[in-house]
């Protein structure tokens, strides 16, 4: 099996079988497929409305703007799987893009050493985080409100008002911002072959499942033997490193970066998530429906100015699309819970018919012996 | 089944296990030895000490003192997962399964058959899971998620878990509290073919027919004190009770005949689509009626529409004469209703909260008028009603502040009827009243049960057990699929009639 066949729009495909999996199967897909529904209707109204929205140029801005959203995204995903949050990405991607410019515009660095820079310095603030979380025990949501600052703060103490021009950086940095292969550019390659890759390792690993599993029942997978505080470190971790990554595609892509760069994203990432089907509640969801998420928040932003609408409209409908996901979870989760119950009852009538049970046990009892 | 051999060391051991929870000592010198082949049951009142002997062996806790033993060897468990390595497995009272993922992924999590490069097999999982599913004889799908399964089929899922792990030991933390006979049956049958095939096994129940049927030997705690072990052939019921609660017990099944008066509860033609259909009765103040059935026959749904939490799709509901509007538990409690649910854990109490604040959420009202302090609360009228009742209902607490969650089980269900009595009803439904509730607490729980019709209020009692149904009942209404079968007065109700109806197979007692 490759990677390709993972096919975005369908995570979670099986074999044919059973109902109740088939039922939950096809609320999971409802959940991509309609959010892809609504981008295919968004683009071609607006194309509708003005035709040059499709143009070649038109369709990369998106990716280019998406890829670093989706990137986040993915992160936030394997963070909120596990019944947790982070809300210090945006200041790590602040964070980095400064200190990795500043860096970068010292000479003519290499553009993998930047890269690797990146990422150390979100992978120790998700190292930060996953400790408190994890071993400290202190709420995700205190913990990462109170890194968001922190980080912050440093930003802000290292930047001392200064900001970071494209004309300083070697062109290899920009070069990974504007360049491609084959026409396409570097940034949504990256984004989507780690998301390829981290979706690919949480539905087909054993330690990928157990994310899922702390979020379902953190109880349950303690009596399991999860190795529960390892998994959210592994998280933040996660997190943190693609909110480094994405802090320097963010310098590459912008060339321009002041201290406040990627200001108040964490609550459009967790937006992302959550209109992606990945459950606040943990246990439910993929990084593909996350990405799908953030490419439609993105979008809609990108149609509203080519609409020239207002930019108050954009968080406004992101505000809508927010409830109505959640609205619309909550509703579906009702309904299936209600059919499952529903089968279950079904089943254990059929059970309790006394004859067939005593006979399959006593069968069963004969063939052990035997 | 004869005796196993006493040769080889035993499989799991307790030796001189002593544990403390701050000033509480939950267990205190217990010695406990599972041998291969053997059922093993573990007897004791609530609070004697079963679920920390348990935990112990899961790995969660670990002794202050004494050891653990596997195969004679001391062993050291980190956490459950060293427990599971040494082949123990447990099914706790609660299953907790995973409800998000499939039954197959419940089954295996942290150890799923792995393909090229680490990779999870989901074929050869689902396969797994089909062919241990077929050897329990149940038909349940591999892929289907966790939530919404019934108890019986939760259990099924932790039982296929550990025969999947090939454990050499099973412990069974009261798994029948929440299963209909059939169920039971068939978990019994698996219970000895797993014990045949070499498993120690460790069966936990208040239920002291179920030990004498199943069991070879039993171990008694009192206090977290070990009291004995003996053969259970060599034993009678009133031995074993008189063991874990150290004296005589009175009747178990108290109940005073009372003359009915007027009606308290009349249900007429109550539906609630997709729940149950038609369903038609009365309560009249000083009776006990019982709602028998299987688990999942449509009765706590019943319950939960009638108190207001679910809404009827169609019938009525009058209490004293007077109608209730759907879907309204204030309305509900006005009128003078009560429910004490089933699942004391979710339903019943706010774990977290300490015993007198729970005791207190009902009455928040009254306290509130009692102190005429411009509706602030106080505490400290809060306070000794709670010391009232809980001397009242013999609750044993150590202060009443604590967290409700430190209590066990018996005793947090006295917290729960305390919270709903202090509302005084004049209907009081409870829902499986004794569910997991030891011998002692039982009896007292009954004695209350059957105190308060004598003092006129309508009693509407749903419960699986059947002793209890038969003992308590002034009237038995059993239903099947949602439909009320029968309604059986206490002269005519024995256990055949009972099951009857609540199999379908109609006939006995009259219909309703």
């Amino acid at each position: 099996m490759t990677l390709l066949t993972q096919s975005p729009a369908r995570p979670g495909s099986g074999g044919a079988g059973g109902g109740g999996r088939r039922l939950v199967e096809l609320v999971l897909r409802a959940r991509e497929l309609s959010i892809l529904g609504a981008l295919v209707v968004l683009v071609v109204g607006t194309t509708i409305a003005n035709p040059r929205f499709l143009s070649g140029q038109g369709v990369t801005d998106i990716f280019l703007n998406a890829s670093i959203l989706v990137l986040l995204a993915v992160g936030q995903s394997v963070v909120v799987v596990t019944r947790n949050i982070d809300l210090s990405v945006g200041s790590v991607v602040g964070l980095v893009a400064f200190t990795t410019g500043k860096f970068a515009s010292g000479g003519d660095r290499n553009v993998v050493l930047v890269l690797v820079i990146g990422v150390l310095i979100g992978l120790t603030c998700g190292l930060v985080n996953g400790l408190l979380v994890s071993f400290c025990r202190v709420p995700s949501l205190v913990v990462t409100l109170g890194t968001l600052y922190v980080i912050q703060g440093l930003d802000y103490r290292i930047a001392q008002g200064d900001q970071i021009s494209a004309s300083e950086l070697p062109a290899s940095v920009l070069s990974l911002g504007n360049d491609g292969v084959l026409g396409i550019p570097y940034l949504p390659i990256i984004t989507v072959v780690v998301m390829l890759a981290v979706g690919y390792y949480l539905r087909s690993y054993s330690s990928g499942r157990e994310f899922y599993a702390i979020g379902s029942s953190p109880e349950a997978a303690m009596l399991a033997g999860v190795p529960i505080r390892r998994r959210i470190l592994t998280a933040y971790l996660v997190s943190g490193a693609l909110a480094g990554l994405a802090g320097v595609l963010w310098l590459a892509r912008f060339g321009t970066v002041v201290a406040d760069a990627a200001h108040g994203w964490e609550l459009t990432v967790v937006a992302a998530v959550v209109v992606g089907g990945v459950a606040i509640t943990g246990g439910v969801g993929t990084v593909y429906g996350a990405a799908l998420g953030a490419l439609l928040l993105t979008t809609i932003g990108s149609v509203l100015v080519v609409l020239k609408v207002n930019s108050f409209w954009q968080e406004a409908i992101t505000g809508v699309l927010l409830l109505l996901a959640i609205s619309v979870d909550r509703l579906l989760a009702l309904r299936v819970t209600r059919a499952l119950k529903q089968r279950s009852l079904e089943s254990t009538v059929h059970h309790d018919v006394p004859a067939d049970v005593a006979h399959d046990v006593r069968a069963e009892e004969g063939r052990d012996r035997a | 089944m004869g005796a196993p051999g006493r040769s080889a060391p035993p499989t799991l051991a307790l030796v001189n296990v002593s544990k403390s929870f701050g000033a509480v000592r939950a267990l205190q010198d217990v010695a406990l030895e599972l041998h291969a082949g053997e059922v093993h049951a573990l007897a004791g009142e609530n609070g004697a000490g079963k679920s920390t002997v348990v935990k112990t062996f899961a790995g969660v806790h670990r002794p202050d003192a004494g050891e653990v033993r596997v195969d004679g060897e001391p062993v050291a468990f980190h956490g459950p997962a060293d427990a599971q390595a040494a082949g123990v497995a447990v099914i706790y009272q609660e299953p907790t399964l995973f409800p998000d993922l499939s039954v197959a992924e419940n089954i295996f999590m942290g150890r799923q058959p792995r393909g090229t490069l680490g990779r999870i097999d989901r074929r050869a999982m689902h396969a797994a899971t089909a062919e241990l599913f077929r050897r329990l004889g149940v038909a349940l799908d591999p892929q289907q998620p966790a939530r919404g399964l019934s108890i019986a089929d939760q259990q099924v899922v932790e039982i296929a878990k550990a025969i999947s792990r090939d454990a050499r030991v099973l412990i069974m933390d009261e798994p029948t509290a929440a299963l209909t006979g059939q169920e039971v049956d068939r978990l019994f049958a698996v219970t000895r073919t797993l014990a045949e095939a070499g498993c120690a096994v460790l069966f936990i129940s208040h239920r002291l027919e179920e030990i004498f049927s199943l069991c070879h030997r039993v171990t008694t705690l009192r206090d977290g004190a070990y009291v004995a072990t003996d053969r259970t052939a060599d034993l009678t019921p009133d031995d074993l009770v008189r063991r874990m609660v150290g004296r005589d017990l009175d009747a178990l099944y108290p109940k005073q005949d009372v003359a009915p008066g007027e009606v308290a509860l009349k249900v007429s033609r109550l539906t609630r689509e997709g729940a149950f259909t038609d369903v038609s009765f009365e309560v009249r103040r000083g009776e006990i009626v019982a709602l028998a059935g299987l688990v999942g026959a449509g009765r706590s749904e019943v319950a939960r529409a009638v108190f207001g939490v679910d809404r009827w799709d169609a019938g009525s509901v009058e209490v004293a004469g007077r109608p209730l509007p759907p879907g309204s538990p204030t309305a509900a409690m006005a009128a003078g209703l009560a429910l004490v649910p089933e699942d004391r854990r979710q339903q019943g109490l706010v774990m977290d909260m300490s015993i007198e604040r729970n005791m207190g959420l009902t009455q928040l009202r009254a306290l509130r008028r009692e102190t005429g302090r411009a509706g602030l609360i106080s505490r400290k009228v809060e306070r000794s009603r709670a010391a009232d009742w809980g001397l009242r209902l013999q609750l044993k607490y150590s202060r009443l502040t604590d967290a409700v969650g430190v209590l066990s089980g018996g005793n947090q269900q006295k917290v729960v009827l305390a919270k709903w009595l202090a509302t005084e009803p004049d209907v009081l439904i409870v829902d499986e009243p004794t569910r997991g509730i030891d011998v002692g607490t039982k009896a007292e729980v009954h004695r209350l049960l059957s105190e308060l019709a004598a003092r006129d209020i309508a009693v509407l009692m749903i419960s699986s057990d059947m002793p209890e149904v038969l003992g308590m009942a002034d009237r038995v209404l059993v239903m099947h699929e949602g439909r009320l079968t029968a309604e059986i007065p206490r002269a005519e109700a024995t256990e055949e009639s009972v099951l009857a109806a609540a199999t379908g197979r109609a006939g006995t007692g009259r219909a309703a």
